[in-house]
């Protein structure tokens, strides 16, 4: 069968002299009809690029094809070279013979137009409708992506949808001209993991349904190994490898897939957990939270009444010393609400948090997600990391600098970096930097907030290893907030689920993911991508978020536990 | 509807400030009225005939009680009556606005109609020789002085066409549409020269920042032409810097624009500003600075109300 697509020797660059700066070296590949192609790789591996120039998107973000062919069948039989034809033909190929969906639907749809009318636009640019055809065709492919109560989402404008319906509104988009190909950039690295798993369903299911091809870029290998036919995997601009996905899984033949494949958190469901620290109960928690609860008032208009978002609803956990606590959650589950609370960051409605006087005044510290905004630009290294010391009233002396040069090697950072800038370094050595820069007041607890969802999966990798050491060797408490189950079953001794603002089970890590007993957590685990579940069936499943948003004056009614083992309790569901 | 309910609750609020303060400034300026308004002859005044004056004109009460019977006077309509052409200060501020709104309006529709679509095309020509032609002509534009400008038109006007544009009266709109329009168009082009050069800029640069977005991008991945892209997808999310500086700039328009009226020796509101404050005619002062507030503050409160107009995350709250 001819391909449908054929891509040889693709080079693209930037910049002023494109051929001195290239992105892509060379890629070749073939698509056949129907086929899905994953293109794995990390940030910078040029996966992005390559796909962009399927439609020659990449020229208006400033890249040129700088040779290399990228041959298309188009739907009435002819063969188009995109890398050569121009502009006027490629509009025609754009959204009619290929669509595409993109990482960030948050800002991926026109604010100041309404979904329907986005839609419609798709509709009128490809199919020639207009007026009422166009709306209900319109209507009809929002229908196909699951959309609930589709007839009046229509009018509704993006910013009054969540990012998983604002990504199926992406996918009605692109589907609205039937494209033989559909290229997904990295759709579901923006949204929490039982959307991405709704989505992942929604689009193996409509591709059953259409028979198009797929292009499917991410840097998570575990995602598409459920979806993909062919892998390629790319690093710095080279595909090191390609073959059928079970080959590519099974048996990967390059280093950097076996890298990919065994250094990089994978889930396992419990299997991984640490086996260091047994929990002794016998010695006194250094932080207990006790019934906490965080509330925002909401205005609703001039008359209304007011009412609040429950962020964090009566929710108690011990921190022994020492000891990993994982805060699992989707956003808006008020896992981050409560680690602020923790810091004093946020005012607290309600409860007790008793931190047991540790080693220094300030027992607990805080590292952020984003490497790169929680490092300001202008101070260098010894600044920055004086800086917590300087605010506690100690002073810059060569005795501080001898601590700064220790923890700099103690996170795998050379001694002399002392007078650089954040900018010369990338975002697991800033990570480090960050990590370092807690450490310079001998905290007894560390709260890390997602503190390696930002990074490439290798380099995650690494900096959990680095966790693990240095909480072994300053004996910290960690409360580690993430999303990411693979990481925190790296990690965590003990884990909290969180949902709604509660905590629904919260136990022993191996026992709570190998043995999951609330149905949020369940859903969480399954929705989780693996290696060696990929030929499991998930049906798509719509199941929303509750609204947060309480009336004034409202109380949860009291959480009753049960017991599901040592360790390990549960949240008793009310039956609906 | 909260957005817009606050803008209305703040803007008496405001309007009751400004009139404070220009009550309070315009007397904290050195010399008397009578003085200002008799010049050299004041000398010859009793201090008898002074104090009837004074008496007159009400400026021998204490400042509070001033201020109050003027506001009270505010609420019927009333701004006093001007010292130097004793009529009352809101006839002779209407006998001008008429003027000063249709010049303000008709500079107002050339710079934007120019302005606008001279900042796309830049912005989608960046860094081209196209691009750096408008910018060299935007900064031109906005360095030179409008009254360069006025003599220039004046000047080529008369000298190459032997045209005179009619000076000393107003024509209005309303007596004879074509006449009238043709009186201002030259002080429009005039005042709305330098005002295109900034909407150029803002334009520009605003679509520039609005053509990197992520939507730009998915609309060109539907297939849209580089029309539609500009027009459609880009152009309404790149108005708003563009309608504030319109706003900030129409509402400075309303309040006469001193130097073209008197190049073009129009009979506007800028010029009776300026009279009014050298014959220390306190009413008129007060008045017209009071009616000027108010307009750049009705401005102010329209381009409020444009932003809900344009972007629906104003309009629309998060569910």
């Amino acid at each position: 069968m001819t391909p449908l697509l054929s891509v040889r020797d693709l080079r693209v660059g930037f910049g002023q002299n494109p051929a001195a700066n290239e992105v892509v070296k060379g890629v070749s590949f073939d698509l056949a009809p129907g086929e899905t192609l994953a293109i794995v790789g990390e940030s910078g591996s040029g996966k992005s690029v390559t796909a962009l120039s399927v439609n020659r998107l990449v020229d208006f973000g400033g890249g040129r094809i700088t040779s290399g062919s990228i041959l298309l069948q188009r739907s009435d039989g002819s063969t188009l070279d995109v890398a050569k034809a121009d502009e006027k033909v490629l509009r025609t190929i754009r959204g009619r013979d290929v669509g595409m969906i993109f990482q960030e639907p948050m800002t991926s749809l026109n604010p100041v137009h309404t979904v329907g009318a986005q839609i419609e636009e798709a509709f009128r640019l490809n199919r020639g409708l207009h007026g009422a055809e166009a709306e209900r065709a319109a209507l009809e492919v929002l229908e196909r992506v699951r959309i609930p109560d589709a007839k009046s989402r229509l009018a509704y404008y993006p910013h009054q949808l969540s990012g998983g319906m604002r990504q199926r509104v992406m996918i009605a988009m692109a589907l609205a001209s039937s494209p033989r190909l559909l290229i997904a950039d990295e759709p579901t690295t923006a949204l929490d993991v039982t959307v991405q798993a709704q989505i992942m369903a929604l689009l193996a299911e409509l591709r059953a349904e259409t028979g198009m091809s797929m292009i499917f870029i991410t840097h998570d290998i575990g995602l598409v190994a459920g979806i993909a036919d062919r892998i390629m995997v790319m690093q710095h601009g080279l595909a090191v490898e390609q073959n059928t996905t079970d080959a590519v899984l099974d048996n990967p033949q390059h280093d950097y897939t076996k890298h990919l494949l065994n250094a990089v958190p994978h889930f396992t469901s419990g299997k991984a957990v640490r086996a260091d620290n047994e929990r002794t109960t016998t010695s006194e928690p250094i932080i207990r939270v006790d019934d906490l609860v965080v509330r925002f008032p909401v205005k609703k208009g001039l008359f209304k009444p007011k009412g609040a978002i429950h962020a964090v609803d009566g929710v108690s956990f011990d921190l022994m010393p020492g000891e990993t606590l994982a805060i699992v959650g989707e956003s808006g589950s008020g896992k981050s609400t409560t680690a602020r609370a923790i810091l004093g960051l946020n005012e607290k409605h309600r409860g007790a948090i008793a931190a047991k006087a540790g080693r220094s005044r300030r027992p607990i510290q805080m590292v952020f997600q984003d490497p790169f905004a929680s490092l300001n630009p202008r101070l260098n290294v010894e600044a920055l990391m004086a800086e917590p010391a300087i605010a506690n009233g100690q002073k810059l002396d060569d005795a501080l600098r001898d601590r700064m040069r220790f923890l700099l090697d103690r996170v795998g950072l050379p001694a002399d970096v002392l007078n650089r800038y954040p900018h010369q370094f990338s975002g697991g050595q800033r990570q480090r930097l960050c990590i370092a820069r807690v450490l310079m007041l001998n905290p007894d607890v560390v709260v890390l907030d997602e503190a390696v969802s930002a990074l490439d999966v290798s380099v995650q990798a690494r900096v959990l290893d680095l966790l693990v050491d240095l909480q072994r060797e300053f004996s910290l408490a960690y409360l580690f907030i993430s999303h990411d189950m693979a990481v925190v079953e790296r990690i965590a001794h003990r884990i909290a689920v969180m949902y709604a603002g509660q905590i629904v089970e919260i136990g022993e890590a191996r026992s709570v993911l190998s043995d999951p007993q609330h149905s949020y957590t369940k859903r969480l685990i399954s929705a989780v991508p693996a290696v060696e579940r990929r030929r499991q069936h998930f049906a798509v499943d719509a199941t929303q978020v509750p609204s947060l948003v309480r009336p004034a004056g409202y109380e949860p009614p009291p959480a009753n536990w049960r017991e599901a083992g040592h360790d390990h309790r549960v949240r008793i569901e009310e039956i609906k | 509807m909260n957005y817009v309910v606050q803008r209305l609750l703040t803007f008496p609020l405001i309007l009751l400030g400004v009139s404070v303060l220009v009550f309070v400034s315009i007397r904290l300026v050195p010399g008397d009225a009578i003085t200002a308004m008799l010049g050299t002859e004041a000398g010859l005044l009793t201090p008898d005939q002074r104090a009837a004056l004074a008496a007159y004109f009400g400026i021998d009460q204490p400042i509070w009680s001033q201020y109050l019977r003027w506001l009270t006077g505010l609420f019927q309509g009333d701004l006093g009556i001007s010292s130097v052409y004793g009529k009352p200060v809101l006839a002779i501020i209407l006998e001008r606005f008429p003027l000063t709104l249709q010049l303000a309006l008709m500079s107002m529709v050339i710079s934007l109609s120019v302005g606008i679509p001279l900042g796309v095309f830049a912005a989608t020509r960046n860094e081209k020789p196209s691009d750096l032609i408008v910018r060299m002509l935007a900064m031109l534009g906005q360095s030179t002085p409008s009254f360069v400008i006025g003599v220039l038109i004046i000047y080529v006007l008369s000298v190459f066409f032997g045209m005179v544009p009619a000076m000393g009266t107003f024509t209005p709109l309303f007596v004879d549409p074509l006449a009238s329009i043709g009186q201002l168009i030259f002080p429009a082009i005039t005042l709305g020269f330098a005002f295109a050069a900034s909407v150029t800029r803002i334009s520009r640069s605003a679509m520039l920042d609005v053509l990197s977005d992520d939507y730009i991008r998915t609309a060109r991945s539907k297939g849209a032409s580089q029309r539609s892209v500009v027009w459609r997808h880009a152009l309404p999310n790149a108005l708003i810097p563009v309608v504030t500086l319109a706003g900030v700039e129409f509402g400075y328009l309303l309040g006469g624009a001193v130097i073209v009226e008197q190049i073009f020796a129009l009979p506007g509101l800028g010029r009776l500003v300026l009279d009014a404050i050298t014959q220390r005619d306190y009413a008129l002062v007060q008045g017209t600075v009071l009616f000027i507030a108010f307009n750049f503050l009705l401005v102010n409160l329209l381009v409020d109300l444009a932003y809900v107009a344009l972007d629906p995350r104003i309009r629309i709250g998060s569910r």
